[in-house]
This record gives structure tokens, sequence and C-alpha cells, in this order.
């Protein structure tokens, strides 16, 4: 006999206008199995997931092609409640509890166990008076199987974070005719200890015959707990692997493999000479408290006149990083620039001490949209440097000659220099931010995501001038992107952080391999 | 030429065009009614300078990112207790000073309510960097609860000027305060002239002058470094703080300025118009600013003069029109007032639904 499938997605395609997210994914989770799905970043598994749930996001932007079925039966989920039918849960990653509800009252919410009276006979079932210790039994029930020894009584504010990702699972497997539930990246802000019991627990919920999808970047916990994997790198299917047929690196190369272009020319002579021991950046025990991104004591050292990169999946506190050299969010550690220690609660001091930075948010934070490319290019160095003012005015003249200079050195298209930076695409975007840190003329230049959403044409040109303002110019770059093919293309070293440390330090044409294990927070002998 | 016609639509936006018609309309209009169109634009001229820098004030709270300052009212009791003091004192009427002694009332008036405004101004923008968000409701709310609370002051103030308190009783300021004795017309007086003889169109030159030259005084602010950096917290608070600028020191002194000007709007207001209004009558002025720098179209998170300018003019504009020739056509009632009310309300309505969010996508 055919082995049963509780879940087989066949096929699928997706395409978010014309830009193809998913090609021909196929993913296929067995009863009672703990299935791994990974992936990097923007490698499809949340759209995958979103088109198994009938988000509106999908159905909305043109469906998919491919075929879903489950239990055998062919599917068709066209909304979130549609999945829940079939008998396909959740845990998210953001919890979806109420804070002032009781354990009980959230695993129950939307199902509540009601008996007649009076009043719902007139009235009808909204009416009913609810069954509270029928509830407060199955919630007991769904607690113990996951785990968790708190009263069912207790209120959701207050409680730790770890709890209340079990809370989750309860209310999920609570659930009557659940079959399959989803994971999404359940250990992320989890502590070691909970994650464990995470762990366990899944492997609990799995014996009894509910089939478990597990996102993850992990690679240690997709180990431990999973049966079986699969691998999605760009939106394509890489591989269906049972674990005990495969191995950690085995893993680590299929979601990293991809052929490295070196971006810079090679051929190009490098006349740099880049001594060990002259420091530009020496940062140290640096922690930084950006939501999402939290970087939790780092070490670098960051030699004078190298392009160096900052690596990682996202969430890990790479962006962390730069955002705390410049001071946007609250820091602790040292950051010497040259030798020069920084007082980074002091705003702008990394400005004024020769680091200018371009942000990874430009609408967010590198640009003034609704201001001229012109003001945009010279307001930090009027800010920090004092620079094209006349009598204390905007010198016009001197900021026109100097905005249309950096229009034409970095091919900023545009109709000219007054006309607003929100109105230029994300490229010419990116190039107003790079005009403005090169502006202030800085020793080192921090660059994050250098290309994030912009076309494949201009990535290149990015990249290449940022190499040639390396070269010629003989700044020390910083670059952090989560893409790493960008950054082994330019970069003379490569630190991944993970998990907001540092994992290694790596040579660009380090082996895959290496890479990957690095990303996934797994430990790495050696490195450099 | 139709290229430039859009580009100009556009660059002037619909509503504008909507009121500069309807201003147009009523103009004309006016005439076969019988009113007396020199009369009516001199009108126009003189409600918009008198106005004018109320409506200025709300270009830096607006640029330092606290929207529109629905709490002017802060800034006009400032103004309003620097003229009191300044009457007290009674400046204007110290033979000493011969022809100089209303102006110098008026510089003392102005350096007082400037100098009582910036203290209130900066407490208050201290309160709204903790609503951060909030900021219009809490303004319109703070500028209400100032207004109920001057009320309690001017009857317990100690001034005692023959000129400002009840006449019976001897305790409290009036209601309405003359100016006549001390810097009433000042500005509207020095070298006005009339356009077209006795019958003419009467052009308040000191008035508009001092209106024009306040602009330019914040347009050259604005250009400065710390104009720019004011504006960049109001555009972009991240971007500001990226460039290494305090973000809440920044809107602490977009509302000391903003507060400030409130306080040299008042009594240029007062002095065109001839009384100190004390107790609810600054209660809705707030409104009437707010209402003119949308019509000359600012948003919510940006203006420019060139918004204070044609705001200032327009608003007043139709309300100098409107009331006239509303009250003509319909007599019965106090028609004027309600047109009043359901104008600037109408338009601040009507500004609000734009700017929520709708900037750019």
């Amino acid at each position: 006999m055919e082995t049963q499938y509780v879940l087989k997605m066949d096929n699928i395609s997706k395409e978010y206008f014309g830009n193809r997210v998913l090609k021909d994914v196929s993913l296929a989770v067995k009863p009672g199995e703990i299935h791994a799905l990974m992936g990097e970043n923007g490698a499809g598994k949340s759209t995958l997931m979103n088109i198994l749930f009938g988000m509106p996001v999908i159905h909305s932007t043109g469906g998919f092609e491919g075929t879903v079925e489950i239990g055998g039966q062919p599917a068709a989920i066209r909304a979130p409640h549609e999945a829940i039918e079939y008998g396909i849960g959740m845990v998210h990653q953001e919890f979806m509890l109420i804070p002032g509800f009781t354990i009980t009252e959230n695993i129950k919410i939307g199902r509540e166990i009601s008996r007649p009276n009076l009043a719902s006979r007139i009235f009808g079932k909204q009416m009913e008076t609810l069954d509270s210790e029928a509830m407060a039994k199955d919630a007991r029930k769904a607690l113990d199987t996951v785990g968790l020894g708190v009263s069912e009584e207790e209120y959701i504010r207050g409680m730790p974070v770890g709890y209340m990702q079990f809370v989750e699972i309860a209310r999920e497997i609570d659930k009557t005719g659940i079959k399959l539930l989803v994971f999404d990246e359940p250990t992320a802000v989890l502590t070691e200890t909970e994650a464990e019991n995470l762990l366990q627990t899944m492997k609990k919920i799995a014996e009894s015959g509910i089939a478990i999808i597990f996102i993850t970047h992990r690679l240690d916990e997709v180990m431990a707990v999973a049966d079986s994997v699969t691998i999605l790198r760009d939106g394509e299917f890489v591989a269906h692997k049972e674990i005990a047929d495969t191995s950690v690196t085995d893993i680590a190369e299929l979601m990293i493999g991809r052929k490295v272009e070196k971006l810079v020319d090679a051929a190009e002579e490098d006349s740099r000479s880049i001594d060990e021991n002259d420091i530009a950046v020496k940062i140290r025990d640096f922690c930084v408290a950006m939501p999402g991104e939290m970087v939790k004591g780092v070490d670098l050292d960051i030699r004078k006149g190298e392009i160096f990169g900052i690596g990682g999946l996202a969430g890990q506190g790479k962006i962390g990083i730069p955002n705390g050299i410049m001071g946007i969010y609250e820091s602790s550690g040292t950051v010497e620039v040259f030798g020069k220690k920084l007082n980074l609660n002091n705003l702008g001091e990394a400005l004024r001490n020769g680091i200018a930075s371009v942000s990874e948010d430009r609408r967010g934070v590198g640009l003034l949209l609704d201001e001229s490319i012109e003001e945009n290019i010279v307001f930090s160095a009027i800010q920090i440097k004092k620079q094209f003012l006349k009598f204390g005015m905007m010198d016009t003249k001197k900021i026109r000659a100097h905005a249309n200079e950096m229009i034409k050195l970095l091919d900023i298209r545009c109709t000219g220099p007054r006309q607003h930076a929100g109105d230029l695409s994300g490229g010419n975007q990116q190039k107003v931010c790079l005009a403005r840190a090169l502006t202030m003329d800085p020793d080192v230049l921090i660059v994050s995501e250098p290309t994030r959403g912009i076309d494949i044409g201009a990535k290149k040109l990015v990249l290449e001038y940022l190499a040639k303002i390396n070269r010629e110019m003989g700044k020390t770059i910083i670059v952090v992107s989560s893409e790493l093919v960008e950054l082994r293309s330019v970069c003379d070293r490569i630190a991944i952080i993970s998990d907001g440390k540092l994992a290694s330090i790596m040579n660009p044409d380090a082996p895959d391999a290496e890479f990957g294990l690095a990303m996934s927070g797994s430990k790495v002998e050696g490195g450099n | 030429m139709g290229e430039k016609i859009k580009k100009l639509y556009q660059k002037i936006g619909l509503p504008r065009i909507i009121i500069i018609s309807f201003f147009l309309l009523l103009l004309f209009s006016a005439g076969p009614l019988g009113l007396s169109i020199p009369g009516l634009i001199g009108d126009v001229i003189n409600r918009g300078a008198m106005y004018g820098i109320l409506v200025l004030a709300m270009v830096p709270a607006v640029q330092s990112g606290i929207g529109l300052n629905f709490g002017i009212s802060l800034g006009i009791v400032g103004g309003l207790l620097g003229a009191l003091i300044s009457i007290q004192l009674g400046i204007a009427t110290n033979p000493a000073l011969g022809w100089f002694a209303p102006w110098m009332a008026l510089i003392v008036a102005i350096l007082l309510g400037v100098l009582f405004s910036s203290l209130i101004g900066w407490g208050y923008g201290i309160l709204l960097n903790r609503v951060k968000g909030d900021e219009m409701t809490v303004s319109t709310y703070v500028g209400f609860s100032i207004i109920a609370f001057m009320n309690i002051m001017w009857l317990v103030l100690p001034f005692t000027s023959g000129e400002l308190i009840w006449p019976l009783g001897g305790e409290g300021l009036r209601n309405t305060i003359g100016l006549e004795t001390s810097f009433g017309s000042v500005l509207n007086n020095a070298g006005g002239f009339y356009i077209g003889g006795e019958n003419g169109v009467y052009f308040p030159t000191g008035l508009v002058l001092f209106f024009l030259g306040a602009c330019l005084l914040m347009w050259l602010f604005l250009r400065s470094k710390k104009g720019m950096a004011m504006s960049a917290v109001g555009n972009n608070p991240m971007f500001a703080r990226a460039s290494g600028i305090n973000v809440n020191r920044m809107r602490i002194l977009g509302t000391v300025i903003s507060t400030a000007l409130g306080a040299v709007g008042i009594i240029v207001y007062a002095q065109s118009y001839g009384f100190l209004q004390l107790y609810n009558a600054p209660l809705m002025m707030g409104f009437q600013c707010v209402a003119a720098v949308l019509i000359g179209g600012a948003t919510t998170n940006r203006s420019r003069i060139s918004h204070v300018i044609l705001g200032a003019f327009l608003f007043q504009g139709v309300l100098a029109v409107a009331l006239p020739v509303a009250n003509l056509i319909l007599p019965e009632g106090n028609l004027s007032e309600v047109a009043r009310i359901v104008i600037s309300n109408g338009i601040i309505l009507y500004a609000l639904t734009k700017t929520g969010g709708s900037s750019r996508e």
C-alpha cells in the first residue's frame, strides 16, 4: 500500500506581481511525524504556509498553482477558518493571546462549552451559560498534554514568554480533530530550557498521532526531534530527506548551496595593504537592545581598509550592530574608533567620529521622503559638520553644486536635485543614502542591506561601487547583509551573527557547509 | 498649454480651487447686493494680516512633529498677560516717551508675552513629548483647560489700572479692554494709506509688513541648521535620530516657538481689532488658525510659509466677505457666527480626513 500522507502539497507555485516566490514546491507530511521545513529568509517557507492556511494575501494576489491534499482528499482552502475545519492548527511566533483572560478562557475562546438557559431559549445560542467546569477540565487536559504545570485559572498577563507558547499549543491541541500542527519558529523567543521542554512536548504531541510541521532555522533542533526535512531555497524545492539518512553538514550545505559569483572583478589589482594590527573599529562586549534584533555581547575587530561583512539570518542581531553604533537603539559595551572610545549614549557620537552609515530601512530611517534629493544628501553634513552653511542658513549654491556632483558620481536617476527622495526608485534611493554618507567623508562607512529591494542590475552596481570606494578612497567599509552571496562577493572577511552573538568569522571562500552551520547557530570548529 | 494648466492645478490642489472660486463668487455677488467692494477688500487684507501670525504659529508646531497646535490658546493667554501688564504699567501714556509711547507699549507687550508664553510652551512641550501620537487630541483639551484656568486668574490677578478692571466693584478684569489709549491700531496706521481715494481700499502697511516680516524670519529659521533639524524631526523622527538630533529637544523647541508666536499673534490681532478680549473669547481661536493653515495647503505633518500666507488671506477673506453677504441674504438670526463655525470646522474635518496616513504609500 502507498504511504498515507496527512498533508500532501504538490508542485506549488506562486507569483506576487510577476515575481515568482515559489516554484514547483512539494511537501508531504506523514501522520505522527515531525517534519522540519527549512530554508533561509525569503526561501518561501512563509508563503507555503500562507497557502496552506488559505490566507487572504494569497487569494487576493491571484491564488496559486498546484494541488493540496489533506488525508488523501483534495482540499481547497480559501480562508483560515477552513483550514481549522480540515484539522490544521498553527502555533504563532507572536502570541495570539488575550492578556486579561485566564488560560482556560484563552484556550476556549470561540469554542466555549455552554449550557442552555432561559434566556438562550428565547434569544438563541449566543445567550447560553458558559460551562466553566467543563471548560476548565478540557483546558487542564490540554495543559497536561503539553506539560505545563500552572493553574488553568491564571491570567496570561505577567506570564513568562515560555508559558505563553505552551498555552498557544494547548489551545491548538484542544481543538477536536486536529491532525496537523504548524510551529512557526517556536523556539526563537524561548530560553534554552524552555526550548528543550518545547521540543519534548512536540515529540509527545507527535506520538499521539498529530503531525507537526516545524519551521526553524536551528539545525540542532531539527536533528534532535525531526523525522524528516524539506529544504527550500529561493522559492525552489531543494530536497526532502529522512533525518536518519542525513547529517547536519548535509542540510547546512543544501540550505546555502549556490554558486558564489565574484561580483567584484578579481582581476582588478588589489593594491590595498591591510595590516592585521591596524584596527579601525574595535567592538567589545557589545549589546544592543533593538527589538527583534538583539545583540548580546559581540567582540569584533575591523581592520583599517578592509571590507568587513556581517551576516546571519533575520532576527539574529546582525542589524542591531550598526543601529547600536549609530546610537539609534540603546547599547552597552565599548566601541573604539581608531583607538578613541565612543560614548554611544551621546546622540550623533559615531557621526562626529568619522563613522557614517546607510540604514537598512531606507524609507523608515534613511530618507526624508518629502524633502528634495539635495537636502537629503547634505543633511548630515550640515547637522554634524556645519558644512554647506552661509550666515547660518543653507548655502543653496554650494548644496546644489554638491548634489549635482553626487548625482553624476553615483548615477542617481532623477529629474534633478530638487526632486523629492520619495519619488525615486529603490536603487536610486539607496544611492541618495550612500551619497549622504559619503558627503560626511567618513573614515568608516557602514552599509546595511545595501541591495535590499533593488533589482539585480542595480545590485551589482551598488556592490561594485562599494568596492570602488574601498579601493580608491581607502575607506573602511562594513557591509551588513542577509544575503550571503552578496557578502561573499565583496568582503574580505565575514562575521556570522547568530542569536545575538558572534558565531564565527570566515573567509568569503569558506565552504558552504561552514556558513550554513554558523548561521544555524551550530558550533563550528576552526574559522579564523 | 494644457500641460501647464494641469501642473498648476496639481500645485494648487482641488480644495483651494474650490475655496478660491467660492471666494470670488462671494465677492462678485457682494456688489449687486449693495456692499462696498473696496471696503470688503480692505477688510480681507486687514483680517488676513491680523490673523496671520497666529496662523504662522502653526508652522513650527507642524514642522517639529507635534501636529497642528490646537493648544495655541496657551500662547494667546501668554500674550494677553503681556499686553495687560504693558497697559497696567501705563507705558502708552507716559509723556516722557512722546510719540513713541504707544510703540513702546506694543513692544513691551510683545516682549513680556513672548517671555510668558515661552515658559508655558516649554512645559507644554514636555507634556507633548509624553503623549506622542496623540498630540492633537491632547493639545485641544490643554487649550480648553488653560482658558478655563485663566477665567479664574483674570478675576484674581492683582491688576489695578482703571482701564483694565470692572468700573463697578473694582475687582477682576473686564471682558473686553479698549486699546485706543494704549497701542490700538499702532501697526495698522503706520504708513497706512487708501488706494483710490477716501472710499478706496485701506491698506494697513505696518500690519502687513509686520506679518510678512515674521514670515520671512520663520522662512530663514527653517533654512538654518536648527530649523532643518526641527523639520527633520517632524518629517521622520528616526531619520533625525540617526543624524544625531535630539528628537525631544527639537519638539520642545518647535512647541516653544509656536506658543511664543501665539502670544505675538494675539497682540497683533488685538492692536488691529482695538480690543483685548479675555475670558472665553480665545477659546475657539486655535480652530480658526488650524483651519486657515489647512486651507492654505498644509497637512498635519508638513507646512510651509506659502500655506500660511495663502491660508490666512483665503480663510479670513471667505469669512470677511461671506458674513456680510450671508447676513444680507438671510437677515434673520445670528447667521454670521454660525457660518464661521460651519466653515472653520468643516475645513478642519476635511483636512484631517485627508491627512490620516495617506501622505505617501
